[in-house]
């Protein structure tokens, strides 16, 4: 899947942004926001995909239709309101039909979050009939060449074809683009693609790196010069274009001073359900030492939200080490992202080392500049798939996963 | 952005209004987001729909809250920035 909902995600951008008129939202008790992350299956291959690269162990135990539902239930009654509906490539179960029509029934608005690849007329139209809202598409270029490599699978015209699907069944055009080293060079190309094709929004989610995208960093991270560049692009896009289209650019957290406020918050609105059942506080968090993440298979959402010690464990800011502690701006980031952290310093509670006030900032630096060498930066990128993810599971791809403290 | 009292206006096309019985509040949900709108706010817009002039608004929650102060400013107001955020479409 894409990266639409990691770290600073739109919805948290609303949430942080309105306050005429609108409630701020500083210490959320309920989930908003549910990500069912249905299967870790995907036709696609991408290079920067955050799922985690041990996915091959969890395509085997999938949940049920009837845990899906229950689980769409509980946190219903939680207080979720978004559903993401996510996976790896949620298209290759059959019973999506099914999951939006009982979102319908809940409440939900609920979000299908697609590459497209198993979309056909015939199951828009059951989306469509069952009350699914929107639909999310990936994109990655303008040329056919980026699309096939980067997806590592010949996927480009397909991808124009569900575009035009999408819009002649009624539904808003929302496109997430990933940006990466191979695409970042045609910012103004992607914006008018996206205009063409009607999008009513458009993601410019530049690269985190989590999962592959963290295994492939050095292959994929483009330079500060061209972020600026494609972030002055998109506003002088933004400037010409008015509202018809909605743009929002996720900015790069490696070149930032401070940390994303992850999440919003770790338990604050975000809960995931993963392909096999595990409850998340965010994407990754299995990455993290020392926790044991709940599963529906076992426990309800409700315990898992309220009571279970994962989600209780980096809510508020007790467990905060300095510098983040008594820094003046904890409130703003909360220390950032407990995997980032873990990952590439060893230490969980620590700061994310992307601020600059991290003693262990260096690392970003360091990763920054292996990225500009070039025979760091020209390792053969390690895509998604099965193969792959095998052969890390094994052992096998030890020096690309050798600086991380735990498996991306 | 000037209002009429005449306008009418709609909940924008893919949006959704409703209430929120867990937040206690009602909410505004479209692709990518949502926000929760405190209690002034959501008065206003649980009477967008697609019917009532901005008079019709006006009168209603005036006859609602009888010793509010200013409430023609703020009903207004608040109807701006639903506008300026592309929650409502105007519909006449």
């Amino acid at each position: 899947m894409t990266q639409a909902s990691l770290g600073q995600s739109v919805v948290q951008k609303e949430i942080q942004a309105q306050n005429n008129g609108v409630a701020a939202n500083v210490t959320q008790t309920q989930p908003l926001w549910l990500l069912a992350e249905v299967t870790y299956r995907c036709p696609l291959h991408c290079a920067f995909c955050y799922n985690p690269t041990d996915y091959d162990k969890h395509t085997q135990n999938e949940l049920t239709t009837e845990q899906w539902i229950q689980a769409l239930r509980d946190a219903r009654r939680l207080g979720a309101l978004q559903l993401g509906i996510s996976g790896g490539e949620p298209l290759l179960r059959d019973d999506i039909e099914d999951i939006v029509i009982e979102a319908k029934k809940l409440g939900y608005y609920s979000n299908l979050i697609t590459s497209g690849v198993g979309l056909t007329e015939k199951r828009i139209q059951a989306f469509k009939d069952g009350g699914l809202d929107h639909i999310q598409l990936s994109m990655h270029d303008i040329t056919e060449e980026i699309n096939n490599f980067i997806t590592n699978t010949k996927t480009f015209e397909l991808k124009k074809k569900v575009a035009a699907m999408i819009k002649n069944h009624g539904y808003p055009m929302v496109l997430n683009v990933v940006i990466h080293r191979y695409n970042i060079g045609h910012m103004r190309q992607i914006l008018e693609m996206a205009e063409a094709l009607g999008a009513d929004y458009i993601e410019l989610a530049n690269t985190q790196y989590y999962g592959w995208s963290l295994v492939n960093r050095s292959q994929l991270m483009p330079t500060k010069e061209q972020i600026d560049e494609a972030e002055r692009i998109t506003n002088e896009f933004r400037e010409k274009q008015g509202s018809k289209m909605k743009v929002f650019f996720v900015v790069p957290d490696y070149f930032s001073d401070r940390p994303k406020k992850c999440m919003n918050g770790w338990g604050e609105v975000f809960m995931i359900v993963t392909a096999n059942g595990d409850v998340l506080p965010c994407h990754s968090a299995r990455v993290l030492p020392n926790i044991e993440f709940p599963n529906v298979k076992d426990k309800g959402l409700d315990w898992v939200w309220n009571d279970s010690p994962a989600f209780n464990k980096y809510r508020g800011d007790s467990w905060m080490k300095e510098p983040c502690r008594s820094c003046a701006e904890k409130e703003k980031d909360l220390a950032g992202c407990r995997c980032q952290a873990f990952m590439l310093t060893g230490d969980a509670e620590g700061a994310d080392p992307v601020c600059s006030l991290s003693p262990n900032h260096h690392v970003i630096t360091r990763a920054i500049e292996d990225s500009r060498n070039p025979v760091i930066a020209s390792q053969p990128i390690i895509f998604r798939n099965d193969k792959n993810s095998k052969a890390i599971i094994a052992g096998e791809l030890h020096d690309r996963v050798k600086d991380f403290h735990a498996l991306p | 952005m000037s209002i009429q009292l005449t306008n009418i206006y709609a909940i924008a096309l893919h949006h959704r209004f409703q209430w929120e019985e867990a937040q206690n509040c009602y909410v505004i949900l479209f692709p990518e987001g949502m926000v929760k709108l405190n209690g002034g706010a959501g008065e206003v817009l649980n009477l967008v729909d697609g019917k009532r002039t901005v008079t019709d608004i006006v009168t209603e929650l005036k006859a609602k809250f009888p010793d509010a102060p200013d409430l023609d400013q703020d009903i207004i107001g608040m109807l701006e920035l639903a506008i300026e955020k592309a929650w409502l479409r105007q519909i006449n």
